[in-house]
């Protein structure tokens, strides 16, 4: 029997352009200082995220409604979602340069300056999720802008390393990204910042080793986004003079902090089981921390919603779903991220929620080598 | 020549036209490709997994 069509209209539709307000942070900012002349408002990046962004996740609440599976083949061709997305850039790298001006011409006070840096690497930060949403699109021009975007932060290896390696390896303990119960953030950053480094680079080595080249050659997609980078970083020095190095160097290094810490959330204590084969099981719903924060999801392109994503990693933003038996963080990511800063209060929230979701039996857990006695299990 | 595609995602891998980016010139046949290698397009699963069409 046909089934009669469903009228659906997508609830969100008209909110994701509001993802646009994290690369106009440069640019709010600089508004406020102007207006108020007060310097503090260079702050902007950093007040709106840990401050304003986790109060909108509460006061703004949850939504788990799915669109249904019939219209989203329909959805994700809807060319409106992409603008949303190709449009951060333009906007991303305008206030990068802003900032750049800024800093050179603008007499800021080395407080004042810092807090520029920061809003502006918030920016670079949320632009390697934009990149991430980009990088898993299947058409080429997408895949540049990804690398594009991630230029700001110096971050271009996670291209590769995210889509070939994380994405293989997640929930696992050969996974850099993916963080382990007991380990706090402070001890995840260097892990995975240099972990996810050497994966991408051997994973680039080893393709061209099967085209029967070395990983020196401008077709290495690590050099060739690192290049980038090279180009992005040695035009503003040469516009602006040698003191940006000092802003692009602290924007980058707090932005790629930044991915790292939405890394720590999305997969942490979780860990896929080996089969009888001793492979790992397929990556189900149960190995991502979910959350459906309307503020969150609609600043970060529904990255939340990440246990779709990994079952389905090229599919569309504005097309995941949420899942009744993926594991619910109390909060949205921009809430959580700040929890995650401060470690006994990250274990607090989050040690009894991996318990729970094992049933008690944390032996089913990633647990961080060294951390087993606190948990009471074998290592 | 046959055609397998990833269980995951609509990825195809063509024996015909192989992968050269990955490494596998037109031509390539599957059993040549090795057991570990993922999609190159979602990255979920390995060669093991993919289906013949």
């Amino acid at each position: 029997m046909e089934s009669s069509e469903t009228p659906w209209a997508d609830g969100k539709k008209f909110l994701w352009p509001l993802g646009l307000t994290v690369p106009a942070f440069p640019f709010i900012a600089w508004g406020l200082v102007e207006l108020t002349g007060l310097g503090v408002f260079w702050w902007s990046g950093l007040i709106l995220l840990f401050g304003i962004f986790p109060l909108l996740d509460q006061l703004v609440g949850k939504d788990a409604a799915n669109p249904p599976e019939s219209v989203l083949g329909w959805l994700e061709s809807q060319r409106f979602y992409r603008w949303c997305t190709y449009l951060f850039l333009p906007l991303q790298y305008a206030g990068l340069v802003m900032a750049c001006a800024v800093w050179t011409y603008g007499d800021l006070s080395a407080v004042d300056g810092l807090g520029l840096a920061l809003t502006v690497g918030a920016v670079g930060g949320i632009g390697i999720n934009t990149a991430h949403e980009l990088g898993h699109k299947k058409e080429s021009a997408e895949r540049w802008l990804s690398k594009v975007a991630l230029a700001q932060t110096a971050y271009g290896h996670f291209y590769i390393e995210h889509n070939r390696g994380h994405h293989v390896r997640v929930a696992t303990p050969e996974d850099p990204a993916s963080s382990r119960l007991g380990e706090s953030f402070w001890r995840f950053l260097p892990r995975s910042v240099w972990g996810s480094l050497k994966s991408g680079w051997s994973l680039e080595k080893a393709r061209l080793a099967r085209t029967g080249k070395g990983p020196w050659t401008p077709r290495n997609d690590v050099l060739n986004a690192w290049a980038m980078t090279v180009v992005l970083f040695g035009t503003l020095i040469a516009v602006f003079g040698p003191g940006v190095a000092v802003l692009l160097a602290v924007q980058a290094v707090f932005g790629f902090s930044l991915l790292e810490v939405v890394n720590y959330l999305e997969h942490y204590g979780l860990l896929r089981q080996r089969t009888a084969s001793g492979r790992y099981e397929r990556c189900t719903p149960q190995h991502s921390w979910n959350s459906n924060n309307i503020a969150s999801n609609v600043l970060l392109y529904h990255l939340q919603r990440h246990s779709d994503h990994h079952a389905n990693p090229t599919r569309r933003y504005q097309a995941l779903r949420h899942f009744d038996e993926a594991p619910e963080l109390p909060s949205g990511y921009a809430t959580m991220i700040v929890l995650a800063y401060v470690p006994p209060l990250w274990r607090r929230v989050m040690d009894k929620r991996v318990l729970a979701h094992y049933g008690g039996d944390l032996s089913r857990a990633n647990v961080q080598p060294g951390e087993h006695d606190r948990y009471g299990v074998a290592a | 020549m046959s055609r397998f595609r990833c269980a995951v995602c609509e990825y195809v891998f063509d024996e015909a036209k192989g992968e050269p980016r990955e490494g596998f010139p037109a031509g390539t046949s599957w059993a040549a490709v090795p057991d570990d290698w993922c999609c190159p397009d979602c990255g979920v699963r390995e060669k093991i997994d993919f289906e013949e069409l």
